[in-house]
């Protein structure tokens, strides 16, 4: 059985100029100890279909799918209490702005052995020494020093450090990173991820990677999932994927790699629809990106 | 943290010098002659016009009567009211309590029902709830406040005679003053009733003055708080699994309060403009109506030594607030 | 591109006075979010009923304001026992009638909002502009007098300008001018602090504009959408504290039909006669909702994240 199974997963949202719908008919599955990439640009829905999953979507979103099982546990009818246990316990995730997404106002250590104390239900002394162990685990220095700090005194790697560290401290089943690197600096982005990718094998977490970096893919994914407004267009082990796309926009991803930029003009997506060539994945017709 | 303590120090001596000049040039900007205004005596003799003249040294340089007038302020000597021939100080602290008291319980009850009132309709955003409390809000921010003290005195006092209409506490209870708060001298007092006249004296007041603190602190609660729910931490909490008490009351609130506090301060200067009407309405012996009085009556000295006063008083507030708002944002603080 | 097509000549050319399509479409989009919020709209159309009132009031009194009728003293609205269709809000202490009052009393309300207004507006904007342009000692001195105005609570400032000043409408109107000022100040100064360095100012300033064209010409009209949220609650809070200085009996002198002076003269009656208290109140309440109605309406069509000052 998969760690998480997803089947027609359809999330609309109320916009003044009626429902949109963000994401439309996604099916994925990820198991334990695999690393599943979802890649995509912008507007593809690829962060709302996991915040589905970890029920943070605001209340103008409506949420409808065939099936939506984690662990044996069905998300659908979950009770928000019962779904409050899971979260961040067993499932859990990290964001794009890490400064952004600690509360200035706590120090670190307290943003930390809160999920100690809410999930795990630890004394003060468990939690503090969980917490040095957790920040010792993401490569942070003086680890009792960063219990007392603000997140502002910290810089954008080390805050998304203590975010991953957040994340696994109750030693989740399933970590969800949504572009975890995209708003760090080059030289930390390798070290975020090679972190989070030597977590994953460590403790045989299911790591879900969404990122619109096809060398991130490369880099850390077992399998991929290319998403485009909303939409699965192609599933496929890493290898296979770059080998040998079948989807015309998996094509056109990659052609739009600065390694296979080559010639003077730089091929659209306009390029690569325009051929009536049947893909993969059977879809209606595709209109070109704005 | 104690580089931004005297940072704020040292803007607040200039303005205290602007506000003492202000206050003495005041005399001299009013039609009359400056010694009949001080002294209060209208006609006199040439010998008693130089007489008084010198005794208040008004015979001398003006810039060695303002440093005069400065040194003696720095001493507590604010000059001596025209009608009741006592120091402005001793006076002022004589009224001030029954104003600290009043203010006190209005700005408590701004803070307790306007702060909820503010979380709540952030929370029900749009909806039935949010409009209705946002509504009422404006209503009270609306509110000519002599006016609805007067309502409420009509309804309370006259048709349903539930609360008095004027003063501290029932006439028939007479003790003398320890604290000079009512609430706590007539609990020590030990008479009969007494508290419960003096809570019943402070009620409408009390309302009257809290209510248009009490619809701006409502609406900033609001939009502060809508602004931190939209925040990215305020996901992080909900991808915790706290529960949505925790998230709200503990990681955004925290937040939100940071510009609240700074409004909660503010209103402290709009609780002392406001307690020159609500003291007037309810014959509220406090400095507001003393003020209001002595405009009247024509009391310089008073007029002059209750606005440097009550202008120093806003400013100590002021300084609090903004130390108050350096500790609880960590930002200042680290 | 509305530019590209003001530019095109099209078949039919427009008058001397061409309107800038540009600015119209504007208006028209900023009329869209302001009719959104019903209470704005609402505002709106009150105030624009009491500018009718104002405009028209000896058409539509029924009687003079300060007419004194002997025999019809503290007489009662109409629907009440003892009430009169002749008055129909009832009389007062000295027998005029209250409607009347209430409708010239209209006037005074949007003169002194208009006033104040303005005065405010214009010495507020000159101020923060010079502070929030040339910084240095300039910005430092005004606002340190802008500091010690904000010292003193605002009613009990104006209540003093009235003492030395002698009371009267047009001396509480100065007053209550100067003590808005620092808003404005305060507020204008920010927003130039912010324009100065965007690049259409360098531009401006490459191009051989002066200071002063700089300062009113070029800054100043982009930072108008904060002044003008300022410049309706200011509007509101005058009327207010006008009101007030009126109770007080520091502002307009009776027999003046202004809504705070008549409530001055009628705190005697509270228990005896509750509509001479009630009736100028209620009118003050719904005049000052409605600006702040609409000020609320502004405030969200002209910017969605606007913070005031």
């Amino acid at each position: 059985m998969a760690l998480l199974e997803i089947e027609n997963l359809v999330v609309e949202f109320e916009t003044a100029g009626g429902m949109f719908r963000a994401v439309d008919g996604v099916s994925m599955s990820v198991d334990r100890r695999e690393v599943l990439a979802i890649v995509g640009e912008s507007g593809s829905g690829k962060s709302v279909s996991m915040l589905a999953v970890m029920g943070l979507l605001p209340w103008t979103a409506k949420v409808f799918a065939d099936r939506m099982m984690f662990d044996g546990v069905d998300l659908l009818k979950i009770s928000p209490q019962d779904r409050r246990k899971l979260v961040g316990k067993d499932m859990s995730m990290i964001f794009q702005e890490p400064m952004a997404s600690l509360n200035p106002c706590f120090t670190v250590g307290f943003q930390i052995e809160e999920v100690l104390q809410v999930h795990m239900g630890m004394d003060r002394a468990q939690r503090r020494a969980r917490a040095i162990e957790l920040l010792t685990l993401v490569g942070i220095s003086d680890p009792a020093e960063r219990l007392i700090s603000f997140p502002h005194q910290l810089s954008g790697g080390q805050c998304q450090r203590v975010m991953i560290a957040i994340a696994i401290a109750c030693n989740p089943k399933l970590l969800i990173a949504d572009e975890p690197t995209t708003a760090l600096d080059v030289t930390i982005q390798k070290q975020i991820l090679d972190l989070l990718v030597g977590l994953q094998e460590k403790y045989g977490m299911g790591l879900i990677m969404i990122t619109h970096n096809m060398g991130v893919v490369a880099e850390t994914a077992d399998r991929v999932i290319v998403q485009y407004k909303g939409r699965k267009m192609e599933e496929a082990d890493v290898l296979s994927l770059f080998e040998n796309p079948k989807s015309n926009y998996t094509r056109a991803l990659l052609s739009a790699l600065p390694d296979n930029a080559t010639g003077d003009r730089l091929p659209t997506i306009d390029n690569f629809l325009i051929e009536a060539d049947s893909s993969a994945i059977n879809l209606p017709m595709m209109e070109p990106p704005l | 943290m104690v580089r931004f303590f005297f940072g704020r120090l040292a803007v607040l001596i200039p303005t205290f010098i602007g506000v003492s000049i202000i206050a003495f040039a005041f005399i001299r900007l009013l039609p009359g002659d400056p010694v009949a205004l001080l002294s209060g005596e209208r006609v006199m003799s040439p010998e008693r016009h130089a007489e008084i003249s010198a005794q208040l040294g008004l015979d001398r340089p003006i810039v060695i009567q303002y440093l005069d007038y400065l040194w003696g302020v720095l001493q507590g000597d604010f000059g001596t009211s025209i009608s009741t021939k006592q120091p402005v100080l001793t006076q002022f602290m004589d009224l001030f309590p029954a104003t600290l008291e009043l203010s006190f319980c209005a700005i408590v009850f701004a803070v307790v029902l306007g702060i909820p009132a503010g979380v709540f309709a952030a929370i029900k955003r749009g909806t039935l709830w949010d409009q209705s409390i946002m509504g009422t809000a404006l209503i009270g921010f609306s509110m000519p406040i002599f006016w609805w003290g007067l309502l409420l005195i009509i309804l309370f006092s006259g048709i349903l005679q539930w609360t008095p209409v004027s003063g501290r506490i029932s006439l028939m209870f007479f003790f003398p003053p320890v604290t000079g708060f009512m609430l706590i001298d007539s609990l020590l007092s030990g008479q009969a009733g007494a508290f419960k006249s003096a809570v019943s004296h402070l009620i409408l007041p009390t309302i009257v003055l809290g209510t248009i603190p009490l619809a701006v602190i409502a609406r900033q609660t609001r939009s502060a708080m809508l602004e931190v729910l939209s925040e990215d931490y305020v996901r992080t909490a909900r991808a915790k699994g706290l529960s949505a008490f925790r998230v709200v009351g503990v990681h955004a609130l925290r937040n939100a309060m940071i510009p609240v506090v700074t409004t909660i301060g503010l209103q402290v200067g709009v609780l002392l403009a406001g307690a020159i009407l609500t003291e007037s309405i309810f014959s509220w012996p406090g400095i507001g109506k003393w003020m209001v009085d002595s405009v009247f009556r024509r009391d310089y000295p008073v007029i002059q030594g209750g606005l440097l006063m009550i202008a120093g008083i806003i400013m100590l507030v002021n300084l609090v607030v903004d130390l108050l708002y350096g500790l609880i944002n960590p930002r200042i603080r680290h | 591109m509305a530019d590209a097509v003001a530019n095109t000549p099209g078949p039919v050319s427009p008058g001397p006075s061409s309107v800038d399509p540009s600015r119209s479409a504007r208006f028209a989009e900023f009329w869209f979010y302001f009719s959104e919020n019903r209470g704005a709209v609402v505002g709106l159309f009150f105030f624009l009923f009491l500018i009718v009132l104002a405009v028209f009031a000896p058409l539509i009194a029924p009687h003079a304001p300060n007419a004194q009728y002997r025999d019809a003293v503290l007489v009662p609205p109409f629907w009440q026992e003892g009430g009169s269709a002749a008055y129909l809000l009832g009389t007062d202490a000295v027998g005029r009638d209250i409607l009347s009052r209430l409708i010239y009393g209209t006037r005074f309300s949007l003169f002194i909002g208009v006033i104040v207004t303005t005065l405010s507006l214009v010495g507020g904007i000159f101020l923060g502009v010079i502070a929030g342009y040339f910084r240095g000692w300039v910005d430092t001195v005004i606002m340190r007098v802008m500091d010690i105005i904000l010292a003193f609570p605002s009613l009990l400032l104006a209540l003093v300008l009235v003492a030395v000043l002698g009371p009267g409408l047009t001396n509480a109107m100065i007053a209550i001018a100067l003590v808005f000022q620092p808003h404005f100040v305060r507020l204008t100064r920010a927003a130039v602090m912010v324009e100065k360095n965007r690049d259409y100012v360098v531009a401006a300033k490459v191009a051989g504009a002066g200071p002063l064209r700089l300062m009113f010409s070029t800054i100043l009209p982009n930072c108008m959408a904060p002044l003008i949220v300022q410049a309706t609650l200011s509007f509101s809070s005058a009327i207010l504290d006008a009101a007030a200085l009126g109770f007080l009996g520091m502002g307009a002198q009776p027999p003046t039909p202004e809504w705070g002076t008549m409530l001055a003269e009628a705190r005697e009656f509270i228990l005896r006669a509750w509509w001479v208290v009630t009736l100028p109140g209620l009118a003050i309440l719904l005049t000052v909702l409605a600006i702040n109605l609409m000020g609320d309406g502004l405030r969200d069509a002209l910017d969605p994240k606007l913070k005031r000052s």
